[in-house]
């Protein structure tokens, strides 16, 4: 004992045997430990970003990501409250995520090449295409980014618009001070408070905020849009059926809106449409659910849960909440937007 | 039978070090990641708001690590001064014969002191601070200084030979204590009363000033003033720099008041009276018998209050102020999912500057211990 | 303040003391204290002039002027403090998101705090070593149980639905339980003459000791979950206590180790003598006689530690001064920070307060002990 103490070779040797004695993630393991655990873990925001996930004082958990969440719990469990929400700094969503600590997040991540590259994890698809642009008090007079020459821009500390926020202005030559604040919560105050000029976010944040700063005429979204942000759910790389599971339930919603469904006409659709594609989307033929492993039943429980992917746009980020983003690119494709769903054959 | 309890010390240690580095090796292989300080030499691509060494968002991670250790340092020097002013301040107030002065002064410590830190930091940033005028309504002291909720603006001086200024200003100011020291050496061995405080300024001010006029360097000072949507010209100190350094001042004073108090009654009421008998007045007496003395008791406790504040600047984070924690610990995590190397480098960073801070204050005690004859 | 403990007097002459009626020695006490001379009676009105315009511009905001009762910031129409605010937030503030028809779970374990907290500190109740037994073990785990349930019907309620001052409390009541043990280990360790234990205890303490406690929450929460078995769900919570606990302890083991120096030798000299060991002599003589040395400094760290559980905003978790914060930001209170940060300070000074002047009763009482 006290000789492989002694050598550290030897215990160097022992400690890789340990290492390599862990499972390792195959196919599927992602399902089989969610049925185990009867609950699908779901890495959300800590509860202050306006219209995607929010905590309300009743300890419920709202919004466009948390229902993304239900209608994946929906389908893999067929139940959308067996969810454990696990609110997540952005600084730690994916260490956590990597780790197994969630099966899923949901957390305005942007599909970017270097998380994608070298964290190893997946985007399967995009529920929300953004824009960052630029918030600024209407009596400040800006018409234009290309003015913002010298003015101070509160961004988030750390996220992937600090970085297209610099790149703008590097491309155009002209220079800016950052107001970095940790949350979107400071970032407000630091706008509302003239501290900075403009507020540098994506637009349903954006628009989030000008729900927050009283009247939304005093504000204004200037015309540049500095980038687009693919946002979706984010999966781990190494479970090839849980990421296919993720991606269908997304198809689901968006081939859902397409079709007709709606949360309240679903069961009646089920039993009465005479659509093929309807009926195959909503198990009445046909076996897509058996075939990734999951309930028949999986797209019917989720529209159910948390109906179409235009219904659930509008009563979280859309005209029917306080947020009132336009629709635009998330539009379905057949109304000039991007939203589709590959087929369902 | 002490060997079993090391030996099973280095066991439970060797087998946690085993664990934990199989776990760590399992991650980073889930992960795809690897262990190393590459990503110092990436470039970061993001712009920070308060740096004293030049840098842009081309730079690298490693220059972003260096802007936040002299980001750091600037706020624990300027917290430690002010606390250090206010605190003595606080001390002596407390012991003051005046019965409301003493009385302020203890309310002000119990007030200050039973308040975390960080509500004093967040208080001062989203409440004082917030209550200052947009740049174009600054209030202005004399049309040098601005007031405004982007920060105090100060007239700064320019120069275009930086690194001549910087060399004279230590020259001189080595040059002024060294003065300083063999004036008071003077006057303590010939028992003369001799003002030590004029030449050494004037040497501090001169020296600087030779240098300037001699090489010819250009000297000037930038008055802030309006342009565009903020100030330019003169030295800005952003909100969260000022609430920083003011709320870790008042923080922290109350504290050094308290140690101040402390070690000036830990002088035995005997050497005031024998040195009112001897003849000496007020000021004499805290100047050569109070003082010398209280300062032995002071400097431990003292110290240990500075490294806390250079450990409680890592609050910096809470306001968006770029210090190490801020931008390094805080926004290149999050843009690199370099966490171990990180929080490793971090640490690294403070622990040094605690240990050298220690080993100077233990070489100070053996100095200035009393030395029994 | 004694009179013995201020500075030389410089040009306050004392006025001898007269032992007359109540107005006259009133006089001869606000000569003496207020008004020795000219330049004090300035100093005084001066001072008096200031904390009086505190006092005039505090008074009337969080009192007179203050609105009591509405349903949102529209409501507080007075020129004073919106105490609506506080009113309408009061039971997130206190439970956090805990689902409000189990919020009995988290008053039962308050309950059960200060009636342990008040075994523990009341110097006539009997027992003390249950007492402790009960802080240490009854109180940690008949709490987590509680709160987190799953058990005999009770629903599970996660660990990230607690916040508020419930979740201040665990974090301070369960640091201070166990980085104690752990400090007086650690503080054994370092005096131990065994050099391996003693370079680690050194090493581990001097390490605490030299980085701020938010790089410790960092890494517990940021760093730790690399090192535990891959697929482990780190609970945010618990590793906060974690890091609480190792950076509390290091302070923990200074505080003790004082104790244990300022003990005579012969004490340990004695006890040897007659045979005993290491732990008997430990358990038996020294500690009971360093507890008393060492009660000041174990209540200013855990002053310090109850103040420093508000950095846990900074990763995230809701303690009373994240929920506060985030409650301003609720579009209908907006603007409220004001108040949020005066009622936080509140219960933070009262807290803090309460265990200095706490500290300091002991301290007289024990000194009281010595002297008979």
């Amino acid at each position: 004992m006290l000789g492989y103490l002694r050598n550290p070779w030897t215990l160097a040797a022992g400690c890789l045997l340990l290492a390599a004695t862990a499972a390792s993630a195959e196919s599927g393991a992602t399902q089989k430990a969610i049925a185990a655990r009867g609950a699908l873990n779901c890495g959300v925001s800590s509860g202050v970003q306006t219209g995607m996930s929010t905590l309300d004082s009743n300890a419920k958990w709202s919004g466009f990501e948390v229902d993304f969440c239900r209608a994946v719990a929906a389908a893999v469990l067929g139940d959308a409250e067996k969810i454990k929400y696990v609110p997540l700094e952005i600084k730690t969503a994916f260490a956590t995520l990597q780790s197994g600590g969630i099966d899923v997040l949901a957390r305005t991540a942007t599909h970017t090449f270097i998380r994608d590259i070298e964290l190893n994890v997946e985007w399967p698809g995009v529920y929300l295409y953004d824009s960052q642009g630029f918030l600024a008090k209407k009596s400040l007079g800006v018409k234009s980014a290309k003015e913002l020459e010298g003015a101070s821009i509160c961004v988030s500390a750390g996220s992937n618009y600090e970085l297209n926020l610099a790149d703008f202005f590097r491309k155009n030559n002209m220079k800016f001070t950052p107001v970095a604040a940790n949350t979107r919560d400071q970032n407000e105050k630091n706008l509302a408070s003239g501290r900075c000029d403009v507020y540098a976010n994506v637009l349903s944040a954006l628009a989030g905020a000008v729900s927050k700063l009283g009247n939304p005429d005093d504000w204004v979204v200037l015309p540049e849009l500095i980038s687009m942000e693919p946002i979706g759910p984010v999966v781990r790389k190494d479970d090839a059926r849980f990421r296919d599971i993720v991606a269908w339930t997304l198809n689901a919603l968006i081939a859902a809106e397409e079709l007709g469904i709606t949360q309240a006409n679903v069961d009646q659709m089920k039993a009465s449409s005479t659509s093929p594609e309807v009926q195959r989307l909503l198990g009445a033929t046909g076996d897509f659910g058996t075939k990734l492993g999951i309930d028949n039943a999986w797209a019917l429980n989720a529209i159910k849960a948390v109906g179409n992917y235009g219904e659930m746009f509008e009563r979280n980020l859309g005209e029917k909440s306080p947020i009132k983003l336009q629709r635009g690119l998330n539009n379905l494709w057949n109304n000039k937007g991007l939203m589709s769903a590959p087929l369902l054959r | 039978m002490g060997w079993l309890y090391q030996g099973l010390l280095v066991a439970a240690l060797a087998l946690l070090a085993c664990v934990a580095v199989g776990n760590l090796h399992d991650n980073l292989a889930a992960r795809g990641l690897k262990l190393g300080f590459d990503f110092l030499w990436q470039e970061a691509g993001f712009e920070i708001a308060f740096h004293l060494i030049p840098y842009t968002a081309s730079d690298n991670y490693w220059r972003v690590f260096l802007i936040g250790i002299t980001n750091t340092l600037l706020v624990t020097v300027l917290a430690i001064l002010f606390s250090t002013i206010l605190g003595f301040a606080v001390g002596i107030a407390q012991l003051s014969g005046n019965w409301a002065m003493s009385r302020a002064a203890r309310i002000y410590v119990e007030i200050v002191r039973n308040l975390p830190q960080l509500l004093h930091i967040l208080i001062l940033y989203n409440v004082a601070l917030r209550a200052l005028p947009a740049p174009r309504a600054a209030i202005s002291l004399g049309d040098a200084v601005y007031l405004s909720n982007r920060g105090i603006l100060v007239p700064a001086l320019t120069t275009d030979r930086p690194g001549l200024l910087a060399l004279a200003v230590l020259v001189g100011l080595a040059a002024a204590l060294a003065l300083f020291r063999s004036l008071t050496g003077y006057a303590e061995r010939s028992g003369r009363s001799v003002n030590a405080w004029l030449p050494a300024l004037a040497v501090l001010l001169l020296v600087p000033a030779l240098a300037i006029g001699l090489s010819g360097a250009g000297l000037g000072i930038s008055v802030p003033r309006l342009k565009g949507f903020n100030f330019a010209g003169g030295w800005v100190l952003v909100p969260e720099l000022s609430a920083l350094v003011i709320a870790m001042a008042i923080y922290n004073a109350a504290f050094i008041g308290e140690l101040v108090r402390a070690s000036i009654q830990s002088v035995n009421k005997g050497q005031r009276e024998a040195s009112a008998a001897i003849g000496f007045g007020w000021w004499q007496t805290l100047r050569f018998i109070v003082i010398p003395q209280a300062v032995r008791v002071l400097l431990p406790p003292l110290s240990n209050q500075y490294l806390n504040i250079l450990k409680g600047s890592s609050l910096a984070v809470a306001i968006g102020y770029p210090d190490l924690v801020g931008v390094f610990t805080g926004i290149s995590i999050n843009q690199t999912g370099r966490a171990i190397e990180i929080v490793a480098m971090t640490m690294a960073v403070y622990l040094a500057i605690s240990l050298l801070i220690g080993a100077l204050i233990n070489l100070f005690n053996h100095m200035t211990r009393i030395v029994e004859r | 303040m004694t009179d013995a403990a201020t500075l030389p007097a410089g040009r306050a002459r004392p006025v001898p003391g007269s032992a007359g009626a109540l107005p006259a020695r009133a006089v001869s006490w606000l000569r003496r204290r207020l008004f020795a001379s000219w330049r004090d009676g300035l100093l005084s009105l001066g001072v008096i002039a200031v904390l009086g315009a505190i006092a005039w511009a505090i008074v009337p905001w969080a009192l007179f002027d203050a609105t009591w009762h509405g349903a949102s910031r529209a409501d507080c129409t007075g020129s004073g403090a919106c105490w609506a605010f506080v009113s309408a937030k009061a039971s997130q503030f206190v439970y956090g998101f805990y689902p409000p028809a189990e919020r009995w779970r988290p008053d039962i374990a308050f309950a059960l705090l200060v009636a342990g907290l008040v075994w523990l500190m009341v110097p006539r109740i009997p027992a003390k070593a249950y007492a402790g037994f009960f802080m240490m073990i009854v109180l940690p785990v008949a709490t987590f149980l509680l709160l987190h349930g799953g058990f005999a019907g009770l629903t599970v309620v996660p660990s990230d639905q607690w916040g508020g001052l419930l979740l201040t409390l665990i974090l301070a009541v369960s640091g201070i339980t166990f980085s104690l043990p752990f400090g007086v280990l650690f503080a054994l360790g370092r005096r131990s003459r065994m050099p391996l234990v003693r370079w680690f205890c050194i090493g581990f303490i001097e390490f605490c000791r030299g980085v701020p406690f938010l790089t410790v929450l960092f890494m517990a929460i940021v760093m730790l979950p690399f090192f535990l078995p891959s697929g482990t769900k780190p609970d945010p919570l618990a590793l906060a206590v974690v890091g609480i606990i190792f950076y509390e302890a290091a302070y923990m083991a200074e505080v003790v180790r004082g104790g244990l120096q300022a003990l005579p030798k012969g004490q340990y000299e004695a006890a040897m003598a007659i045979g005993f060991g290491y732990w008997r002599t430990m358990l038996h003589i020294i500690l009971p006689q360093a507890v008393r040395k060492v009660v000041p400094g174990v209540v200013n760290t855990t002053i310090s530690l109850l103040k420093n559980t508000t950095l846990v905003m900074v990763v995230g978790l809701f303690d009373l001064l994240n929920i506060v914060s985030a409650g301003v930001s609720d579009p209908l209170w907006a603007g409220s920070q004001a108040e949020g940060y005066f009622i936080v300070g509140l219960v933070f000074w009262l807290m803090s307060f309460g265990l200095s002047c706490y500290s300091r009763a002991i301290e007289a009482r024990f000194a009281r002990a010595e002297r008979t």
